[in-house]
């Protein structure tokens, strides 16, 4: 018998990633992993783009005068730094990536609803990509990633149309990705998943597209009326010709507020997965976690006029704005709450996912407080457009969502590569990135509460020891962030191997081989329990 | 093996006989049916998102420019419209038809021919609109540096006829896909693939089909009777 075992052993284990090698097995690929790993490849060239223009940015806010670019480029470097962190990086990082490689493992199926249309989603998202690419090559964009009338009509020379056409096939890939998490998560959960037994980055995936299918149809046909009507000339939001540029406002917020959520749901979600695994615990008060992602989803759809303060909305409906804004604050306090509480008497296992986990607890605490800020009234008018407002979503979309996706990149990595990587590189990068951010951030703060403006290459001299402690950080928090990307490339080739289950954590995408078959599990499990049943489980690392 | 099953080898040597139509990934036909439907219902709600931008400028500026409205309403024809409402709803019928008669299994002609009267309703109700949008680049009514109006509301004309291709126009794109899907199924019956057992794409082009038509309902009224009370008295 031992040697029949020597045997099985040695032949190389069939997985998703070594089934077929061919280019064509990718491109055409049905398997959710795959694609998953599709959208990772674009997602990161995408981060890496936005990233050297932010660098751009620093570099040119280090001294006072508008010196190294003039005040037109830099109008298009914080454009396409925006377009592209937000519509390429932010909106599909956790969903696309982590969603995709983990929702049908979660819940035991073997795939997602629709295959095929996950296949196209990847595509669309590329060829979105390809026209705001091309945009950029051809010239730029300078409008700011909101797209205002009438920076995007009359008060621009540069390519509205093919950044906005961009965008609105890229939100095709968002919308179709969110059906099919939708769909999948209702009709393809193995026997025994009842909703309350599901993991909560389903919950969270779950809200998330919600806002995805219900919200990004309307920044569709928002952006493609702004650009048909900029290519033909006529005024549904151009005040010259009777139309209303405050409705572009509306209609523009009416997604990117709940945009917000679609970005910081699904981290958050992966947060709770992985606080719950290295503190050894049950998740504390789990259907509140799991409602209060519902909640943020509906609750998101409300709120889109806190960001038209000043545009001369009427002060009774912004009354009702500031109300329902910071009422979005109670359940995200909920899970914020309920994490820390997780964490109580718990036996915590100090690596690399936990400590982004901490790194997002911190940044997402500050991020959500100064939102508070905004939602107010009079405060409002005061820091409006400032640095301030850069500052508070700089907190939520990057120290929370980038926190929360490289705290789940970190924890499924080798469930997605079958390797481990260096721990204590790990570390030293969330350190890195937890000091960067808040040395890059904290100062802008300070620099909005003075009346520092954003979208300006040049400022007054008192503003420069803040300016340049925020470059100084943005430097730290660039190695912060090509640190992962070295020692992830490392472990790709020369890691150690993982087991099926390196963290000890409970959860289906757990109990099927490192890396999964293609066909996820060899049977379709069946679930006769929670899913952070970590108190009646021996702590048993795999 | 009429609407077949379908036996073939697995990837372990097992072979297995099922539906030629299930997906390996769902493990019954009822599953599958089941995620195909509430796919699509999802999809028709993203439609009605989609369409909803416009509207809202719609309400708006309906609001603000009441006069425009009436008048731009008023240059429509209630005749050309009219037909094309019952065209489309007598087109919503043979496809409710097409459905019932995939779900009760009758045979492929029966299915293509109410398919086919469908697409040819469809069809009917695009070559009116042709004329209509026809008239509109005569008159000069067509939003863009060409526009033509007379009279003090001319601006505010220009946006109810930018409203008007708007949602018209997103609908008739609407009313070719839907004809273009309707080939495919058309073809797909035609070969036999639809049975009582499975017959979800030609379910799921119904529910598309219906929903093409009740965005006309509304804009029917939305567009050609703003303010025609005044002429039935």
């Amino acid at each position: 018998m031992a040697t029949i075992t020597t045997a099985t052993t040695a032949l190389p284990q069939r997985d998703y990633l070594n089934h077929d090698h061919s280019v064509a097995s990718w491109l055409l690929t049905k398997d959710h992993k795959r694609i998953a790993i599709l959208y990772m490849v674009f997602v990161t060239l995408a981060f890496l783009i936005g990233g050297i223009f932010a660098a751009a940015i620093r570099i040119e806010l280090t001294t006072p005068a508008g010196d190294l670019v003039s005040a037109d480029t830099y109008n298009k470097l914080f454009t396409m730094h925006g377009v592209n962190m937000v519509f390429f990086v932010l909106i599909p990082a956790v969903p696309a990536i982590l969603g995709n490689f983990c929702l049908p493992l979660m819940i035991g199926a073997r795939d997602v609803a629709f295959p095929k249309l996950n296949l196209l989603s990847w595509y669309v998202f590329v060829i979105g990509f390809f026209f705001t690419t091309t945009a950029m090559i051809v010239g730029g964009v300078d409008t700011g990633w909101t797209f205002y009338v009438p920076y995007s009509s009359q008060a621009s020379n540069s390519n509205v149309f093919l950044t906005g056409i961009g965008i609105f096939i890229a939100g095709f890939s968002s919308i179709l990705t969110g059906l099919n998490f939708m769909v999948t998560i209702h009709r393809m959960r193995a026997p025994g998943m009842t909703w309350f037994r599901l993991p909560l980055m389903v919950w969270a995936l779950y809200a998330t597209a919600l806002v995805q299918v219900l919200a990004t149809p309307v920044i569709a046909i928002t952006v493609l009326m702004m650009a048909v009507e900029r290519v033909l000339g006529f005024g549904i939001f151009d005040a010259r010709l009777g139309g209303d540029p405050v409705l572009f406002q509306h209609l523009f917020w009416f997604y990117s507020h709940p945009a917000v959520y679609i970005m910081i749901l699904p981290p958050m979600g992966a947060i709770s997965e992985v606080i719950a695994c290295f503190s050894r615990k049950q998740i504390f008060g789990y259907s509140f976690v799991a409602f209060s992602s519902l909640a943020i989803a509906v609750f998101g759809f409300l709120v889109w006029a806190h960001h038209l303060f000043v545009a001369g909305i009427s002060p009774y409906s912004a009354m009702v704005f500031s109300f329902l804004s910071f009422a979005v604050a109670i359940p995200s306090a909920v899970k914020t709450f309920n994490w820390t509480a997780t964490m109580y008497k718990g036996a915590i296992w100090w690596k690399t996912p936990m400590m982004y986990v901490l790194g997002f607890l911190g940044l997402f605490l500050i991020g959500g407080l100064t939102g508070l800020f905004l939602a107010s009234l009079g405060l409002d008018v005061h820091v409006h457009d400032t640095y301030f407002v850069v500052a508070h979503f700089h907190y939520i979309m990057v120290g929370g969502a980038i926190m929360g996706y490289f705290a789940g990149l970190h924890f499924w990595w080798p469930k997605i590569t079958g390797r481990m990587y260096n721990d204590s590189l790990g570390k030293l990068s969330a350190l890195l990135i937890f000091v960067g951010f808040n040395l890059t951030f904290f100062p802008q703060f300070v620099l909005g509460y003075l009346g520092m403006p954003r979208r300006y290459h040049a400022y007054p001299p008192e503003f420069q020891v803040l300016n340049v402690l925020s470059s100084a950080g943005a430097s730290v928090l660039a190695v912060g962030y090509l640190l992962p990307m070295c020692y992830f490339t490392y472990s790709l080739f020369k890691g150690e191997k993982a087991g099926a289950n390196p963290w000890g954590a409970t959860g289906l995408e757990w109990t099927t081989q490192s890396p999964p078959l293609p066909e996820n599990f060899a049977e379709i499990p069946i679930v006769n329990e929670g899913a952070y049943e970590y108190s009646k489980r021996e702590m048993k690392v795999a | 093996m009429p609407n077949g099953v379908a036996a073939h080898a697995d990837e372990h040597g097992h072979v297995h006989v099922h539906h030629p139509a299930h997906q390996h990934h769902f493990q019954t036909m009822q599953q599958q049916q089941e995620a195909s439907a509430l796919g699509m219902w999802l999809f028709l709600v993203t439609e009605i998102m989609f369409f909803g931008g416009l509207l809202v400028a719609y309400m708006l500026y309906r609001v603000w420019y009441p006069e425009a409205w009436s008048e731009g309403s008023e240059e429509l024809s209630i005749v050309l419209g009219g037909t094309n409402t019952l065209v489309l709803i007598g087109s919503s019928l043979t496809m409710a038809f097409a459905v019932r008669a995939g779900q009760t299994g009758r045979a492929p002609k029966v299915i293509v021919g109410w398919l086919g009267i469908t697409m040819a309703l469809g069809l009917t109700f695009l070559v009116i609109k042709f004329f209509e949008y026809k008239e509109k680049f005569a008159l000069g009514h067509v939003p863009g540096r060409n526009f033509h109006a007379e009279g003090p509301h001319a601006a505010q004309l220009q946006i109810f006829y930018s409203l008007y291709f708007a949602l018209t126009g997103l609908h008739a794109l609407h009313m070719i896909i839907g004809f273009g899907l309707l080939s495919v199924i058309a073809w797909m019956a035609w070969k036999g693939r639809f049975s009582e057992e499975w017959y979800t794409p030609l379910e799921m082009s119904g529910l598309y089909w219906h929903f093409v038509d009740i965005v006309w309902i509304f804009l029917f009224p939305l567009l050609y009777l703003v303010d025609r009370a005044h002429q039935l008295s």
